[in-house]
């Protein structure tokens, strides 16, 4: 039941209208921006690269966002989750539907920070930090973006406001995940400490976020 | 074969804070089935709702001897527009445990329409889709939402042979209707709304 929820949701994310590349292309607009923004210091593009990559990926992660269950609440899918499913199992459908919103959204602005740490001039062991920060860090804005979803699922228009919903609590997120970036750049700056933080958020939200999603979404027709 | 009984007594529910209905009570016991007409906004499809759990009612109880055992076809089809039709079919029975959509796809006359896009059929086509869902794994109570609406005379008279076996099976089947479906022995249950 999982992987059939999962394949079909990332299946949907690659057809027509998915919305798939989306967020990629969202991401390489602000970062391609950013040099020209900053103006010629090298210097300075090295060292700021890592918060502007988890600002632009932070952003690029909530696009779309509200379209999580969105789509399932249209067509009537939402009520055959519903139907027959307890706490835990409408849990464990979040769960699935998140994991399958990062491998179509998440995933891609991972993989391609290779190619726009490039273009901030940045060392590869500050890629490779970023990398591994925001492979944490983005599953983290999804569980966490389950709840806003949820809670905007009703709304037409709810783009915006899930955002506003949800960035409070992405904050320390975002702290801890450049700072253990940053220490690749910056030898003073410990990197396992920040990184462990992290890692320990997104598990954090890897339980509490569905399950808080979950609720919304079973007290939606009352 | 099931062996369900549904019963529901002095059901009280409103939405926006109007009275839909009161004192709603019924009982269904295996292959009996209950016919659900009224006018448009007599709580039709709030009564389904409160039976599928949606919704919760304001007073009265709902008891049913089958636990995870409801099927539920509402207005909306449940189906991907993207995806094609044997897709749809095959995650929905993924999802109930089976994975065999042949015969589903054969009672209704699907087959030679499997691999297209959802998208593309007609609207009464897209009902008979929705309808094949109900085949894909054995659960005992259907709850149908005007589950005929698009079909053609030959669609509807597939539809009620479908009913008829799963009535045989003794499941309970709870429709919601505007027009003629299924026989005299069905139980009926005339909503009409409340006078304030």
């Amino acid at each position: 039941m999982i992987t059939a929820l999962y394949k079909r949701d990332v299946r949907l994310g690659f057809r027509a209208g998915g919305g798939a590349m989306i967020a990629v292309l969202f991401f390489m607009s602000v970062i391609i921006m950013m040099p020209f923004a900053v103006g010629p210091d090298l210097k300075l593009l090295a060292k700021l690269g890592p918060a502007f990559l988890w600002v632009g990926a932070l952003l690029a992660s909530l696009l779309g966002l509200e379209r999580l269950f969105q789509a399932d609440r249209e067509d009537g899918s939402l009520d055959q989750f519903l139907l027959n499913a307890g706490l835990p199992e409408l849990a464990l459908m979040v769960f699935v539907k998140c994991l399958a919103h990062w491998t179509v959204t998440g995933l891609p602005l991972v993989l391609s920070v290779p190619m726009f740490g490039l273009f901030l001039n940045m060392e590869p062991m500050a890629v490779l930090a970023t990398m591994a920060t925001l492979a944490i860090g983005t599953p983290a804005i999804a569980f966490i973006g389950a709840v806003g979803a949820a809670a905007g699922v009703t709304l037409a228009r709810g783009g915006l406001l899930v955002a506003i919903i949800v960035l409070p609590v992405i904050v320390p997120v975002l702290i801890f995940g450049v700072s253990a970036a940053d220490a690749a750049v910056n030898q003073s700056q410990p990197f396992l400490a920040p990184f462990a933080l992290l890692s320990a958020l997104c598990l954090f939200f890897a339980v509490s976020g569905p399950f808080a999603a979950a609720l919304f979404l079973k007290g939606l027709d009352e | 074969m099931f062996s369900t009984s549904l019963t529901v007594e002095n059901l009280f529910a409103s939405r926006g804070g109007f009275l839909l209905f009161e004192n709603v009570s019924f009982a269904l016991h295996a292959g009996e089935a209950l016919r659900i007409t009224g006018p448009n906004g007599s709580g039709k499809t709030t009564l389904l709702r409160c039976l599928a759990g949606f919704l919760r009612a304001d007073k009265g109880t709902i008891s049913s001897l089958a636990d995870n055992a409801v099927y539920y076809l509402g207005h909306s089809n449940a189906m991907k527009p993207q995806l094609s039709v044997a897709e749809n079919l095959t995650f929905w029975a993924e999802i109930e445990g089976s994975s065999h959509i042949d015969a589903a796809l054969e009672t209704l006359n699907l087959t030679r329409l499997k691999d297209l896009a959802f998208s593309v059929l007609s609207s009464g086509q897209k009902r008979r889709v929705a309808v094949a869902r109900l085949l894909l794994a054995p659960r005992p109570v259907w709850l149908l939402d005007e589950p005929t609406v698009g079909l053609d005379m030959v669609s509807i008279a597939i539809f009620e042979a479908v009913l008829n076996q799963h009535l045989k099976a003794g499941g309970v089947v709870i429709a919601a209707t505007h027009t003629p479906l299924g026989n005299t022995s069905w139980q009926s249950l005339d909503l009409q709304p409340v006078k304030a």
